[in-house]
């Protein structure tokens, strides 16, 4: 199914929900949605019969300097499409609802993008740091993150 | 006559060097490959070990990150004198390639315990691993009154 | 004598199996919860080899980041190298020569073929039968052989560049890698008559930790895990990239020979079978190989056109996604690497409720996780 086609479908479901389609120069196509309405669709593109997204193959954290942003890559099984989900966020307190209980696969993403962003998942069944030490300060992959000198009295 | 003791005692040492299995990283793999079949270091009587208490070599292959720092601390006091460390691989010396950019690197891992060789590479050949365990062979016998550290 | 049937009463205990451990496969620590011998609770804690791989990458440019991506899993080195190259390619739309890309299925295949064999060594190690070990090694000291010849490296690599490989064959390597074939072929029936089909081996993974196919699909798992459940989806053929079109090959899923669909036998018997499969790649292979250059013409400061891609590649723990973001400048924005034993610690925790503590070794060691991979 094309990427015009299932942006048309959802936002037919959705309606404003859906900000807009990046197509030209994205490989495969993101289709920007509000960070509020983020479970309902991911559930949809599970669920829909034409588009039965069930595998999510990356979540990624992304800091584009003014905001953040969460890109979603989704892949179907039965109809070998694939599709990207993205949704902006502010950079003060960014949060928004978790998707691990539509694709058990994002939990450990999720965790990941807290742990480097700081990017809070709402509902989330376990948000913990997962990569750096549990007493470590900052999130790391932002841009305006400064190295710190010490950790534990080891110099960094 | 303590001489002959000492070089006794040095000789036995050296022949039964018993390392740590500590591989972390990349050179976790050459040293893996150095035990094996090929390049054997059985012959020079070094074992690998599981765990700390029973060995007394701990060969340091591979990144530590801050993260695992405390815990190689841990395992360096848990073993028993006579101890030697072997920093193998530039991870190990002074942070490797990850030196320059990355946050979370331990710059070597003289910053934790004390080392007694190095050894460069990246990684580094299974011979130039066999040269770095002959030259703390080396080190071993030239140490006097039983080898007690100061 | 009478016997008791009130219980007595018990307590659970939390037991570490910490970063430094024989059967890990590296630093890797599982904090369990167990009732006596039996784990209810087992959640993983990874992270003790997190380099920031990903900061790193936006500090460097495209080709200076080639030698990170050996580290990323070195194992599999050539594999990691070749999908970084793959995912630059496709986002700055560079065509590369065919030569190229025959050598790099080559080596992919080859190492595909030395990464199986240390997870065969290393899971029956864990098992207790250090003999094969020493077997793989054996094998793998000739495909490292092979590899000195062509890059000068026995481990990492760093032999694809962007825009084709760094080196052409030398004159010889071909006709070795054949001999080395023809050596092989035959010691994967020695290695089933040895190991694979031995009563004790099959008892300790049969039925052990079964993850059904669509559990396997929601949880995200690729490669050898997810064939192992009896999904057939293999990135080879079904998303097939570079020259990969051209072979013919079969892909390799679980039956269930042993045991239950999707159990450890099936990820391990998985693996084995691939490795006759990339014989066949590499025998194709070197009998159509054209002639030509090796590399493209790429700029010497290269700046790929702004956008953003995602390329998935098969490696031989499962699929390695990037995501890359360019924005114009010689360092790459962003790029995220997705890997195959990130997600199968995700499923670690549902799978491993009820089993003994033998039988974690059995399933850290099915899943073939390295990890450099999951903590990068």
């Amino acid at each position: 199914m094309e990427a015009q086609a299932i942006f048309d479908m959802l936002k037919g479901k959705f309606g404003d929900a859906v900000v807009e389609l990046q197509g030209e120069g994205f490989s495969p196509a993101f289709v920007v949605v509000a960070p509020a309405e983020m479970n309902a669709v991911a559930r949809f593109l599970r669920d829909d019969a034409a588009l039965s997204f069930d595998s999510l193959m990356c979540l990624s954290g992304v800091d584009y300097k003014e905001k953040f942003a969460v890109a979603y890559h989704l892949h179907s099984m039965k109809h070998r499409h694939a599709i990207g989900l993205k949704t902006m966020l502010p950079r003060e307190n960014p949060s928004l609802p978790t998707v691990d209980d539509v694709w058990p696969a994002a939990n450990f993403h999720e965790r990941e993008a807290f742990d480097l962003f700081g990017i809070a998942f709402v509902g989330s069944k376990d948000l913990r740091r997962i990569l750096l030490p549990e007493d470590w300060e900052g999130h790391p992959l932002r841009k305006d993150y400064k190295y710190p000198d010490f950790y534990h009295g080891i110099k960094v | 006559m303590v001489g002959n003791a000492d070089l006794f005692v040095n000789w036995s040492r050296k022949s039964s060097l018993w390392y740590l299995l500590f591989a972390t990283a990349c050179c976790g793999i050459e040293l893996m490959q150095a035990g094996a079949s090929r390049y054997d270091m059985d012959r020079f009587g070094a074992v690998f070990r599981a765990t700390p208490r029973q060995s007394d070599l701990m060969l340091v292959a591979g990144t530590i990150t801050h993260k695992m720092a405390e815990r190689v601390k841990r395992l360096y006091d848990q073993m028993p004198e006579p101890k030697y460390v072997i920093a193998m691989g530039s991870c190990a010396n002074t942070g490797g390639p990850f030196y320059k950019d990355s946050y979370c690197v331990v710059k070597g891992v003289d910053l934790l315990i004390p080392v007694d060789v190095y050894i460069p590479g990246c990684p580094p050949r299974p011979e130039a691993l066999i040269d770095g365990i002959l030259r703390l062979q080396k080190i071993i016998m030239k140490k006097k009154n039983y080898g007690v550290k100061a | 004598m009478t016997t008791r049937t009130d219980a007595l009463p018990t307590q659970e205990m939390t037991i570490n199996m910490g970063p430094q451990h024989p059967s890990t496969h590296g630093v890797l620590r599982v904090i369990l919860t167990t009732d006596g011998e039996v784990v209810t609770r087992a959640v993983p804690d990874v992270g003790y080899l997190h380099r920031g791989l990903e900061k790193i990458g936006e500090r460097v440019t495209y080709a200076q980041f080639m030698p990170f991506t050996d580290r990323l899993d070195y194992l599999a080195a050539m594999n990691c190298n070749c999908a970084w190259a793959w995912a630059v390619e496709k986002l700055a739309k560079i065509e590369v020569p065919e030569r190229a890309e025959y050598l790099r299925v080559i080596v992919c295949e080859l190492n595909r073929i030395s990464s199986h064999l240390i997870a065969f060594g290393s899971y029956t190690a864990d098992m207790g039968a250090f003999t094969p070990f020493l077997y793989g090694i054996r094998e793998r000291e000739h495909v490292n052989d092979l590899f000195e010849m062509i890059c000068g490296n026995r481990l990492t690599y760093n032999y694809a560049r962007v825009g084709g490989v760094s080196g052409d064959a030398p004159p010889g390597f071909l006709e070795k890698t054949k001999e080395f074939l023809d050596y092989f072929e035959p010691k994967i029936d020695e290695y089933n008559n040895l190991i694979s089909y031995n009563k004790i081996f099959v008892h300790r993974l049969a039925n052990v930790a079964v993850i059904p196919a669509e559990e396997a699909v929601a949880y995200g798992l690729t490669g050898p895990n997810l064939r192992g459940s009896g999904v057939p989806f293999d990135l080879r053929k079904d998303e097939a990239y570079s020259v990969y079109p051209k072979f013919d090959f079969k892909v390799c899923v679980g039956t269930g020979e042993r045991g239950t669909l999707g159990d450890c036998f099936d990820r391990y018997m998985v693996r084995i079978n691939e490795m006759r499969e990339s014989i066949k790649i590499v025998r194709q292979a070197v009998a159509q190989i054209p002639d030509g250059p090796v590399l493209a013409k790429v700029p010497r400061l290269f700046k790929p056109p702004v956008g953003e891609v995602y390329f998935r590649s098969e490696c031989p723990r499962g699929e390695t996604g990037i995501y890359l973001i360019s924005d114009g400048s010689v360092n790459p924005f962003r790029l995220k690497i997705r890997t195959g034993s990130f997600v199968a610690m995700n499923i670690f925790e549902k799978v491993t409720k009820g089993l003994m503590i033998a039988d974690i070794v059995a399933v850290i060691g099915s899943f073939d996780i390295i990890l450099p991979e999951i903590d990068r």
